[in-house]
């Protein structure tokens, strides 16, 4: 009961400093200093017209190599803690797990809607630097497509040799990618080591499509080992 | 107006999520916990670049290049906040293996269960 007690007093402070900063919080009328760089450089400098994905992608690129590896990370220690239990499957040898059938409806539905996911995937991180989306949205729906495989056959085992294939070559290209930007262009993953292109074609924001297709790619990849892994926590 | 109520929301979010991650004895209950307040966070981020009256930072025939600072909303919280969801999804990943970890260990996911540290 005290520990309640003390929670609740410990929100009640909390929620006193939340309602003073919404109390004297004022709506911005203008854009400020950097936002209004990016509004007035992104399109001319970068050649991108979502303006979310240059500044993700190009002016601050760095951070997002540094965020692809922490969620590389994450995706390794979730591979790590949960192998263990990978050592104790049932070779092929040995009686098969069996589990009930999970209805014709989804084992249907997944036939028909996986391949459609994946390709939504691919056309979100493509079109990243033109409509809402890019490398980490559609990684995220392409590991929706593989949740979707699990959901239809828990016991499915997906191979880690490939998902991790997929990842490594990814991570290696934006790495050189970036690499290339240093001597070609102004600096670690600048954009601008191919033409810039007509603002709001397909091929065009100079390296922005490639790197973040690369980081599609590598994001579905990791998100996919995590569901995989997950997933071969099945019958505890 | 509807950005202080969005910002009030996420406010409230952050503050359920908490409570529940103090309260709760469950390790998987305090797991989606704190993925409420995640949430939260990241829509008082989000709601603090918004601007009545302007469109997504995305350039095409509605926002030529020339006003584009005049018509686009802030766009670095967007980006600021699509890099926490990513980072949110890996943490609860994690939790979620160390909770199933813990639960092969002890068969409990209790947390009062867990006295180790206790001095």
């Amino acid at each position: 009961m005290v520990k309640r007690f003390l929670a609740l007093l410990l929100l009640a402070g909390l929620g006193g400093i939340f309602a003073s900063l919404l109390a004297g919080y004022i709506p911005d009328a203008e854009l400020n200093l950097t936002a209004r760089y990016y509004a007035d450089h992104a399109a001319g400098d970068l050649g991108a017209a979502n303006i979310v994905t240059a500044i993700i992608v190009t002016y601050r690129g760095l951070d997002t190599l540094g965020e692809v590896t922490v969620l590389f990370l994450a995706a390794s220690i979730v591979g790590l803690v949960l192998t263990h239990r990978q050592k104790h499957d049932p070779r092929p040898g040995q009686p098969a797990r069996t589990r009930a059938p999970v209805g014709e409806l989804l084992t249907t539905g997944t036939r028909f809607l996986v391949p459609l996911i994946l390709l939504l995937g691919v056309y979100v991180f493509m079109n990243g630097h033109l409509t809402p989306g890019g490398g980490f949205q559609g990684g995220a729906i392409i590991a929706s497509g593989i949740l979707l495989l699990l959901l239809a056959d828990p016991l499915k085992h997906f191979s880690h040799g490939l998902i991790s294939a997929v990842e490594s070559l990814a991570g290696l290209f934006y790495i050189l990618l970036g690499l290339v930007g240093l001597v070609l262009a102004g600096g670690f993953l600048d954009n601008r080591i191919l033409p810039a292109g007509e603002l709001g074609a397909l091929i065009s924001a100079g390296a922005i499509p490639l790197i973040y297709s690369l980081i599609g790619l590598k994001v579905g990849a990791e998100f996919s080992s995590m569901l995989a892994s997950l997933s071969e926590t099945e019958e505890l | 107006m509807i950005a202080q109520l969005s910002i009030a929301t996420g406010f409230l979010l952050i503050l359920i999520g908490l409570y529940g991650a103090l309260i709760q004895r469950n390790i998987l209950r305090m797991i989606v916990a704190f993925t409420v307040a995640d949430t939260g966070v990241n829509i008082v981020i989000v709601a603090v670049g918004f601007m009545a009256g302007r469109t997504a930072p995305i350039l095409d025939a509605a926002v030529p290049v020339a006003d584009a600072a005049a018509r686009i909303i802030d766009p670095l919280p967007q980006a600021l906040v699509l890099t926490a969801i990513v980072i949110g999804l890996g943490t609860t990943a994690l939790m979620l293996a160390y909770a199933f970890k813990l639960y092969e260990k002890r068969r409990t996911l209790d947390i009062d269960k867990f006295t180790d540290l206790r001095g």
